[in-house]
């Protein structure tokens, strides 16, 4: 199937917005991505008919509502194709989905001088919540290198995923690179020695396909909002068997089976960690973003947006003194790059004065710029809706602010 | 002149660009001509640290007139700063804490200076107002 564009673009009403009286170029995509149509009627259509707190009603639109909400659990087993649907768990995105982890997990598994292992190019919500239990629980926090092209080092990996490990906790894609990390061979070798892996999947889920039964991981979190969606709904998937295992991470209504001030008993599977009333319009539009994603086919858009990766790599490497970081042989559609010496901030200053938006700066991995030795970069990253003619107009809006740096 | 007086000369300036790109394109030349700041004041403690860009200040006395130098790693931040020393240094703690700074919104560049923008500027603002403060009770 060939991907029509135009007609992708009519989908999102937002490109059609004008940014300092230009065309909107949009490409912030690794940030955000924009929402088509359908998502935001779904998430209008909530709150025009069925609006009502869920699971608790016995009136007609708590029924209806309640049904919304547990039909976009469906939808997400089925995209991801989890065993069972109570093993996925609604939270407001990754960032959330971690910490949850970090803290249920935590509790129960870790002692001082246990290991977490995670890689050197992570986001910072996959290293500072690990960094909280090193403080609180004296645990150690390892990461796998990478090389000069953004690659995790595997080399020693028998050697990082040791004894002390009990949990590895990897990104799927990097957020600043694009780099697609070799998961299965880590979840594998993990396994071979009875260690859990939790995949960071917030950049990968909208891009690839993902399988979390073949892959055999044990959680995997990405959030929605990068996937068309919602901001503030997320995901965390888990094994049943760990799910059981861990302790609840919020307290409130939801979650319990019976409250007395002698002592509480919790819900089962997924309610146990859904304390409170959850964000079922997002849920809904979640729902209705998977199967917008899914009406145009995972794999039509990864083969699209690796031809615009492909693109914009050409045509950017005809732009003189321009470094690229992450040029590793697996990646996504996401450029990251300096142009000489001129600062990131202010390239992206003035691409937003053409109506072009970029990512400048750390992109929230600091420890990554630390090993290219940089500030940070303007980082590109493309969506469905992106086209050529916009990395033509970014290519030229680049060798129109280089020329004024001289 | 009078702080208002150099404030409405570069309001004046300005008003000559029609493109925004005349407008960065000077600001990118005031900053790369802003000299002056001293790398022993290039400590931890002069540093403003905005997500985007870092700002690192200085303030001294000559006399009863506080003599400010700046920088940034941002040559548009810096070309900014360029800006706000023209208009602010050589000035008394008096006269600086008396005037409202108006030509920065006037000359189009206010969204640099909006608290969402983490360039560093908007606490460097605020930084060159405390040594104003600071000097004139200093000064009694």
């Amino acid at each position: 199937m060939t991907i029509n564009i135009e007609q992708i673009r009519n989908d999102f009403p937002i490109l059609n917005e004008q940014v300092h009286g230009k065309p909107l170029v949009y490409f912030d995509n690794a940030a955000t991505t924009h929402k088509p149509q359908v998502v935001i009627d779904a998430v209008s259509e909530v709150y025009q008919k069925y609006n009502s707190n869920i699971h608790r009603g016995v009136h007609h639109l708590s029924n209806v509502c309640t049904q919304a909400h547990e039909n976009a659990r469906l939808k997400v087993q089925e995209f991801i194709n989890a065993k069972h649907s109570h093993e996925v768990i609604f939270t407001r995105g990754t960032t959330e989905s971690i910490n949850l982890i970090a803290s249920s997990f935590g509790e129960t598994f870790l002692n001082e001088g246990d290991e977490i292992l995670v890689s050197q190019l992570e986001h910072h919500s996959n290293i500072v919540p690990w960094q909280l239990l090193e403080k609180r629980k004296g645990i150690k926090l390892r990461y796998i290198p990478i090389n000069q092209d953004g690659e995790l080092i595997t080399d020693n990996l028998n050697e990082l995923i040791n004894d002390k490990t009990k949990l590895v906790s990897i990104a799927h894609i990097s957020n600043a690179l694009g780099t697609i990390n070799p998961i299965k061979q880590i979840i594998d070798l993990a396994h071979s020695k009875d260690i859990p892996v939790l995949i960071d999947g917030a950049q990968a889920i909208q891009h690839v396909n993902v399988d979390v039964q073949a892959l055999d991981c044990d959680f995997y979190v990405f959030s929605g909002h990068k996937l068309y969606a919602p901001t503030g709904i997320g995901v965390l998937y888990g094994k049943e068997e760990w799910l059981n295992k861990l302790e609840p991470y919020h307290g409130g209504g939801e979650m319990i089976k019976t409250v007395s001030f002698e002592g509480t008993t919790f819900n089962e599977l997924p309610f146990k960690f859904e304390a409170g009333t959850p964000d079922f319009s997002g849920s809904v539009g979640l729902g209705a973003a998977i199967d917008y994603v899914q009406s145009i086919g995972l794999d039509n858009i990864a083969k699209y947006e690796h031809e615009l990766l492909e693109y914009a790599t050409e045509k950017l490497s005809n732009i003189p003194n321009i470094r690229f970081f992450g040029t590793a042989k697996e990646k996504t559609s996401v450029v990251s790059f300096l142009i000489g010496d001129i600062h990131p901030f202010d390239l992206g200053t003035m691409l937003d004065k053409m109506g072009i938006a970029v990512r400048t700066g750390h992109h929230c991995a600091q420890p990554l710029m630390q090993f290219f030795n940089i500030p940070g970069t303007i980082r590109a990253s493309f969506a469905i809706y992106n086209t050529k003619e916009e990395i033509d107009k970014l290519c030229e809006g680049i060798e129109r602010i280089a020329q004024l740096f001289g | 002149m009078t702080i208002n007086e150099i404030q409405e000369e570069i309001i004046e300036e300005f008003s000559a660009f029609d493109e925004w790109m005349d407008k960065y394109s000077y600001l990118i030349e005031i900053g790369n001509d802003l000299e002056g700041f001293k790398d022993e004041w290039r400590l931890e403690q002069n540093l403003i640290e905005g997500c985007q860009s870092k700002v690192w200040v200085h303030a001294e006395l000559d006399g009863d007139k506080i003599i400010y130098s700046a920088d940034s790693d941002a040559i548009i931040t810096k070309g900014i700063i360029a800006l706000l020393i023209r208009v602010l240094s050589g000035r008394t703690p008096d006269e600086i804490l008396n005037t409202e700074l108006t030509f920065v919104e006037e000359i189009g560049l206010k969204d640099h200076l909006s608290p969402t923008r983490s360039n560093g500027l908007l606490s460097m603002m605020k930084q060159m107002r405390l040594y104003a403060v600071a000097f004139k009770a200093k000064m009694g």
